[in-house]
């Protein structure tokens, strides 16, 4: 067999940097690494010593894009180590801006970043040139999702009224009511999203995934709630370290996570989809159904129809949540630390993340663990590239090479997150 | 007339300042109108070969690949912007300048002989020359539009350096540090956030870093005689422009004195 080489350096379309490598003897792959070299920046070293108080803002900058998660992952964290409960009207809130995000970061890459591959465009900017009205139509449900964060939260990106037991200061009704007209076409686009995404043309690739979410009873978890599977897993954030570890691998500066016995999983919209399908809201089930999605979904090239679903729950949610909006009061529940350790989970757009954080008496971080989705969809999304690639040895490896970007992009890879460059070469001998 | 290339490159970095762009969504075709995106990884496979007119650079140095990689952008950029607090400052990661970064490598990886990083996280400028420089942690999206528009008409852009202080006067908003005790780095703070903090009742933390003439020795004894202690001093000038000359410079005098 002739030896080919193929190098495409830096993976588009993804929040980071990250590489693949692949090597195949004949129809055999020898070697398969998705690597991360995103430079390391040693959140968990240095949120050693700094008080409590400040980890939501510090640990939000561990993403520009998915803030909100971080935000929520270590307030639920703080209040779990301060035995602190806050009121419904804080959950609502906080479930409101968190909304916000999933609708700013699934329209990111819905429209933006993975689109183009279903449509053969290099970017959304090329696709807007025969496909205008879709591309601003995904602009406008963007920035719908955005002004949800900016008016809860001070600002898109690093907003900064979130706090340990609250909010700052808490939005007046006649803010939140102002959202409502956009809101309401927003849910509308968003099931057109549905209706256009879920026509696309999706490559076979089906494997029995092992999901991994957060579920609550009362509603599609997001915020707050516990962490189950797909194979009967129903635990508390507590025990999460019991059930998932964390490798460190040579070609990555992010830590890969397995199950305890070693498996890969997969965290993030198709994993809640499949969890907790029976708590959709009524349009988003009904798009649904009309989108022929049913659980479980295996196919990952799916993952953008059901993040088109996920945004139609986020516009019904943060509709209901307007309407029945009450203010906080106060805005914040008041927190005294004491000496112990906190757990907290949530669904970033990308999945679930984890922090955990042991305090002193004083309140300030004696130790920090967080494992964001990214890490955790990694050796799934490995998983994913082998037996693509084995399918499809016969394809050109142009045409391989952007239907492995497209599998990586079918998780919407944080690679900031998880630490990123992604520079993918497939290597034939 | 051709069209001016854009690129945009990633360090050390979250993101979000290159997001910004994204986030500018009833510009962005507007802006890929005016503009050839020709190296915009986060946006497009697509990358066109440079010189590129307009380099925007967001992220600090923190390995040795990126501090020969910054001299090759430099060589390829005719007009470089940095934008965003890891760019202009060294980020929140410019923590590690003041610990022992093995140790930090130890305490968040398994097999630290994997991570090939530097000691510290510094700014872009202090490898290259820097043509302007956008603060924030985030940048404001309407500053970075501000930035591009004055680049395309060949103008200085209008970027204040006065501080916090002046954006609450105008916003309308009572001081929280007079009215409610509150302390706040707003004083000594570049303006560009539209003073968003005191405005939801929080004192300012300070991340579009340090204004113009800020007076740090004068706050501090503010923020002392509101009982602020001097560990928590130090904590709020090291935040995401910790390394800023003027943060840096008071927080190391305040661990000597305090």
């Amino acid at each position: 067999m002739t030896k080919r080489t193929i190098d495409v350096n830096y993976l588009a379309r993804v929040e980071g940097e990250g590489s693949l490598s692949v090597t195949l003897d004949g129809d055999r792959i020898t070697e398969l690494e998705f690597g991360i070299f995103e430079p390391p920046r040693f959140f968990e070293a240095f949120l050693q010593g700094r008080h409590f108080t400040e980890v939501p803002d510090i640990t939000a900058r561990i993403c520009g894009i998915c803030p909100i998660g971080y935000q929520t992952s270590s307030v639920n964290a703080m209040e779990d180590a301060c035995n602190t409960a806050v009121t419904p009207e804080i959950d609502a809130l906080r479930r409101l801006i968190y909304c916000g995000e999933w609708i700013e970061s699934h329209a990111l890459h819905v429209f933006l970043l993975h689109a183009p591959d279903f449509l053969g465009y290099e970017s959304a900017i090329h696709m807007a040139k025969d496909f205008p009205d879709e591309v601003e139509m995904g602009l406008r449900i963007k920035k719908i999702g955005n002004s949800i964060v900016e008016v809860v939260g001070g600002r898109e990106i690093h907003p900064i009224n979130t706090r340990v037991g609250g909010f700052y200061r808490a939005p007046t009704t006649r803010q939140l009511e102002a959202l409502i007209p956009e809101l309401e076409w927003g849910l509308d686009a968003a099931l057109q999203t549905a209706g256009l995404v879920s026509g696309f043309t999706f490559p076979e690739l089906d494997r029995d995934h092992l999901f991994v979410a957060m579920r609550h009873p009362d509603e599609y978890a997001i915020a707050r709630g516990r962490v189950v599977s797909s194979r009967g897993l129903d635990i508390t954030a507590h025990e999460y370290e019991d059930h998932f570890t964390e490798q460190h691998v040579a070609r990555s500066n992010a830590l890969h996570s397995l199950t305890a016995d070693g498996q890969a999983y997969h965290v993030g919209p198709m994993a809640r989809f499949n969890l907790n399908f029976e708590q959709l809201t009524p349009h988003a089930a009904d798009a649904a159904t009309r989108a022929g999605l049913a659980p479980p979904v295996t196919n990952p090239f799916r993952s953008i129809a059901v993040r088109a679903i996920e945004i139609i729950l986020a516009f019904e949610e943060a509709l209901r949540i307007v309407r029945h909006y009450r203010p906080p009061d106060p805005a914040a529940i008041e927190v005294t630390p004491r000496a112990g350790t906190g757990y907290g989970v949530s669904e970033a757009p990308r999945g679930l993340l984890y922090h955990r954080y042991r305090i002193d008496a004083d309140g300030l971080i004696e130790q920090a663990r967080i494992v964001p989705p990214t890490s955790q969809n990694q050796p799934t999304i490995e998983a994913d590239l082998h037996d693509l690639i084995s399918a499809n040895l016969s394809m050109a490896d142009d045409d391989l090479t952007w239907q492995c970007e497209q599998a990586i992009r079918n998780y919407d890879p944080c690679i900031s997150c998880a630490t990123h460059f992604l520079d993918l070469r497939i290597n034939r001998g | 007339m051709r069209k001016p290339k854009l690129a945009v490159w990633k360090f050390a970095s979250c993101d979000g300042c290159q997001l910004s762009l994204l986030d500018a969504e009833d510009e962005l075709l507007a802006v890929a109108g005016a503009v050839e995106i020709a190296n915009f990884p986060e946006a497009s496979r697509e990358v066109l070969p440079g010189p590129y007119q307009l380099s925007l650079v967001e992220g600090s140095i923190t390995t040795p690949h990126d501090a020969e990689r910054i001299q090759q952008v430099r060589s390829e950029s005719e007009f470089l912007v940095t934008i965003g607090a890891c760019a202009t400052a060294g980020g929140i990661q410019a923590l590690r300048n003041w610990a022992d970064v093995a140790e930090f490598t130890r305490s968040v990886y398994a097999t630290p002989e994997f991570i090939d990083t530097l000691d510290t996280s510094t700014a872009i400028a202090d490898h290259v020359t820097v043509d302007f420089e956008l603060r924030g942690c985030p940048i404001n999206k309407g500053q970075l539009l501000e930035v591009v528009n004055a680049f395309l008409y060949g103008r200085r852009p209008d970027i204040p350096g006065y501080s916090v202080c002046i954006e609450c006067k105008r916003r309308g908003t009572t001081c929280v540090m007079v009215a409610d005790g509150t302390p706040c780095l707003g004083p000594v703070t570049q303006a560009g956030c539209g003073a968003l903090c005191p405005a939801y009742h929080r004192g300012c933390y300070g991340c579009f870093g340090p204004a113009e003439s800020a007076n740090l020795p004068a706050l501090i004894s503010e923020l002392r005689r509101l009982e602020v202690d001097d560990a928590t001093l130090v904590r709020a000038l090291r935040t995401y422009n910790a390394y800023a000359p003027e943060f840096r410079a008071a927080s190391d005098e305040l661990e000597v004195t305090g």
